[in-house]
């Protein structure tokens, strides 16, 4: 029960902590959202290129798998694991293949719930 | 044209005294708090379903738990809360994957007016296009040199 406790304080820090870094760049620097979003994931990829992200996921659960930095190491794991299974088909393909479920979801869902929604900002 | 600039100049510190300065404190703040609850809920999620199926594999819960978010932001942001929940957290929203889903989301609801193959189609992709097109490209970087790596 202990365990389980002390799990959800290391996801809610750890997530909590990459958001805040996050929020501090976005103050500091004055970058826009979509560009720190690309440096998280540049971030979340190298990391994971050298195997490193994974104790963190390890570590800390949901809470470094979630924010982009996880989606990053997602790719390159994906990318790993298809090139020492698949070869070179696997390398090109392994990293899409890794996160498709999700993407595919965003971007199918979006798609529906488009239909139903009307736009309040664009009125022309 | 040094006339223009001073007026730019002024424009701009008018702005900046204008805009509503929330203390960069309380956003950090806002920010911890509101991304730590999103990843404990993923993590809430996959703990769920591991109960549920006790043999699934870890990667597959944990992807299971980033699409139960993904489709609870994107239903959030059709019924129009999830902008408020932005507000309120700022980065701790948008770093999460709940960012993602959402630009792409909003973006789709947003330019719907402009057709389905120019409005939906192309600009669904404004803010999460970049993220995609580069995460897509640094993992076939990191597949080719773990290839290379292997060969020698």
């Amino acid at each position: 029960m202990l365990a389980a406790i002390f799990m959800y304080v290391k996801v809610f820090c750890v997530g909590g902590l990459i958001c805040l870094i996050g929020e501090l760049i976005e103050i500091k620097t004055k970058i826009t959202p979509a560009r720190i979003l690309v440096i998280f994931l540049m971030v979340g990829a190298i990391l994971g290129g050298f195997g490193i992200y994974n104790y963190l996921v390890e570590w800390a659960g949901a809470g470094a798998t979630l924010p982009i930095t996880g989606f990053g190491n997602a790719l390159a794991r994906g990318a790993i694991e298809g090139a020492t299974s698949n070869g070179l088909f696997g390398a090109i393909g392994g990293g899409l293949m890794a996160t498709s479920a999700g993407v595919a979801v965003s971007i199918g869902l979006s798609y529906i719930v488009s239909f139903f929604v009307k736009s309040k900002t664009k009125k022309s | 044209m040094s006339d223009n600039i001073e007026r730019n100049e002024e424009y701009l510190m008018y702005v900046e005294k204008q805009t509503p300065k929330t203390g960069w404190f309380n956003s950090l703040f806002h920010a911890f708090l509101v991304g730590g609850m999103i990843c404990c809920m993923a993590q809430m999620f996959g703990d769920i379903i591991k109960a549920y199926n006790p043999t699934m594999d870890i990667l597959r819960v944990g992807s299971w738990s980033s699409i139960i978010i993904i489709t609870i932001t994107i239903l959030l942001t059709g019924f129009g809360v999830f902008d408020r929940i932005a507000k309120f957290g700022g980065a701790g929203t948008f770093i999460p994957i709940s960012g993602f889903a959402n630009s792409i989301a909003s973006c789709a609801i947003e330019f719907k007016n402009e057709g389905l193959v120019f409005g939906i189609g192309a600009k669904m992709f404004y803010v999460a296009g970049p993220v995609l097109v580069n995460g897509v490209a640094y993992s076939i970087i990191v597949g080719l040199v773990y290839t290379l790596i292997q060969l020698f």
